[in-house]
């Protein structure tokens, strides 16, 4: 398969006047194209430093980034990035929310209307599309989130640990919601989490982060076979507990 | 109705029971106090030379209303106060942004503005009067030297702490800082804007008052001035008065604003 993505080397640190913090050391991984890949990693290790770095909202120390064999910034690669929370604007309505992302870019014309419209169909939005974000609950905002960063087409989705805000019960359904849609559209993702059962749920690997400052520790390989194909599925999976166990070592044998 | 439980309905009634209750003992309050005060004077327990009463002030209104002056000097403060104010709140919001959008520009100025802030402004009118001389500008620059820089710290505060995850998904759809000012500062600090004008709005009055004491050929500071000079306590009690209800009727105007657009 195709590599999508190549991270190469990189190294970032937080200035501030009481000194450095060593975020990420050394990082190197590659995604391949269509791949939902996961990063896991203890908290505050500078997964969401990662995201920031891929989507280009920082520049890295050291290092370089390459999507589809050329540099980030010369890629022309749309990149969409799905934040912690659903960040709606209460000021707006659903459909002048998710096409915020087409309205900063000027290209909110007939035609990106018309797509909008169906995507909301599609997603079970449409009678919601007047109304408040207030007004949904939290699943259905997350889609709406899940749109509105889709509507600009992106080739590679970012996604921020974009369950973690919601409850329990909640997050395994709208995590098997959003991740069957983007498979759907057969979209290249990351997705950071602190969970490791949601990151195995959901992923084709998952990498997995040491405590900062984060280096690479171990990249995984996960496959089920084709009747454990969506995420709530593949927890009930024979092979899901010993893949658990796994990364559960990982993570703990780190020094 | 039929269909709300035994419970609810005892429920709603307690409520509206208090409510007029409460509106009962308003009314009652105001007009005991005013029925004390005319009892007073017409017992001679106080002079009402000196202390007016209320029918002497109601005569003291409909005489400046016959001729129509008494309409001059609201119309007179209430112009002054809704220009001040006007200039209070573009200003305002205008330095506001500019200090949110260079961090340099608002390190450099904050002292000044601190400074300038608890600065008491009345010390400012005399000085004001011999710069620009005896002119409603002169009332005018008072009365925004009053509050405009309270109001530009409050706003400035209050734009810093937008919310840094609004900012970050504004950039990572490829947005500038202008469409973090224009889709995410300006719409959340609407509530903050309205509040911030609420206070504005009394300052203004203050600084309009400050300004036509010391400066004025009109208006209802003038007035009072003017009462207490002449020893006309009618006056002088009517115009003030007259402030409360004026001060009551800005701020109203503004909660009704404040319904109307943090309702949709």
């Amino acid at each position: 398969m195709e590599i999508k993505l190549e991270a190469e080397d990189l190294c970032y640190s937080y200035h501030t006047l009481e000194g450095e913090t060593k975020a990420l050391s050394h990082i190197s991984f590659d995604v391949r194209d269509g791949e939902f890949f996961a990063v896991v990693g203890p908290s505050g290790c500078g997964k969401s430093t990662l995201l920031s770095l891929l989507c280009g909202l920082i520049e890295p120390e050291e290092g370089r980034i390459f999507i589809d064999g050329k540099a980030r910034q010369d890629s022309g690669a749309v990149i969409g990035y799905m934040l912690q929370r659903d960040h709606l604007f209460e000021w707006r309505s659903i459909l002048s929310n998710v096409s915020l992302g087409l309205e900063i870019q000027n290209r909110l014309d007939h035609k990106a209307r018309e797509e909008l419209g169906k995507m909301l169909d599609t997603y079970g939005l449409s009678q919601f599309q007047d109304a408040k974000p207030g007004q949904l609950s939290g699943g259905m905002r997350q889609r709406a989130a899940l749109i509105r960063t889709l509507a600009l087409k992106p080739d590679i989705l970012l996604l921020d640990e974009p369950f973690s805000a919601l409850d329990y019960q909640t997050r395994l359904e709208v995590c098997d919601d959003i991740s069957t849609i983007i498979r759907t559209q057969k979209k290249t993702a990351i997705l950071i989490t602190h969970d490791l059962s949601e990151a195995i749920s959901v992923a084709d690997r998952v990498l997995v982060l040491s405590s900062r400052p984060a280096k690479v520790r171990h990249v995984m390989e996960i496959s089920f076979a084709p009747e454990f194909d969506r995420p709530l599925a593949r927890r009930n999976a024979p092979e899901f507990s010993a893949y658990f166990n796994e990364l559960w070592k990982t993570l703990k044998t780190e020094g | 109705m039929s269909d709300l439980s035994m419970s609810q309905q005892e429920f709603l009634a307690k409520e509206k029971l208090h409510k007029r209750q409460v509106r009962i003992c308003r009314a009652m309050l105001l007009v005991l106090l005013l029925a004390l005060w005319e009892l007073c004077t017409r017992l001679r327990m106080i002079d009402s030379f000196i202390f007016s009463s209320p029918t002497r002030i109601w005569d003291c209104f409909l005489n400046m209303a016959g001729d129509g002056s008494i309409f001059r000097h609201i119309g007179v403060t209430l112009c002054e106060t809704l220009v001040s104010f006007g200039i209070v709140v573009a200003v305002g919001v205008a330095a506001a942004v500019a200090l949110w959008g260079s961090r340099s520009l608002s390190e450099i100025l904050e002292p000044y503005l601190v400074m300038l802030n608890s600065l008491p402004k009345s010390a400012l009118a005399p000085l004001l009067i011999v710069w620009m001389g005896n002119r409603m500008q002169t009332i005018i620059v008072a009365a925004v030297s009053v509050a405009v820089f309270g109001s530009i710290l409050t706003l400035h505060t209050g734009f810093t702490q937008t919310d840094p995850d609004k900012i970050r998904l504004i950039k990572s759809l490829g947005g500038t800082k202008k469409d973090v000012l224009m889709k995410v500062l300006i719409p959340s600090s609407v509530p903050l804007i309205i509040s911030n004008m609420k206070v504005n709005v009394g300052l203004c009055l203050v600084g309009v008052i400050i300004g036509e004491f010391l400066s004025a050929k009109a208006g209802l500071g003038y007035l009072i001035i003017y009462a207490s000079q002449v020893f006309k306590m009618d006056m002088l009690v009517m115009s003030i008065a007259l402030l409360c209800i004026l001060s009551t009727a800005l701020y109203q105007a503004i909660a009704v604003l404040e319904k109307r657009f943090l309702r949709n």
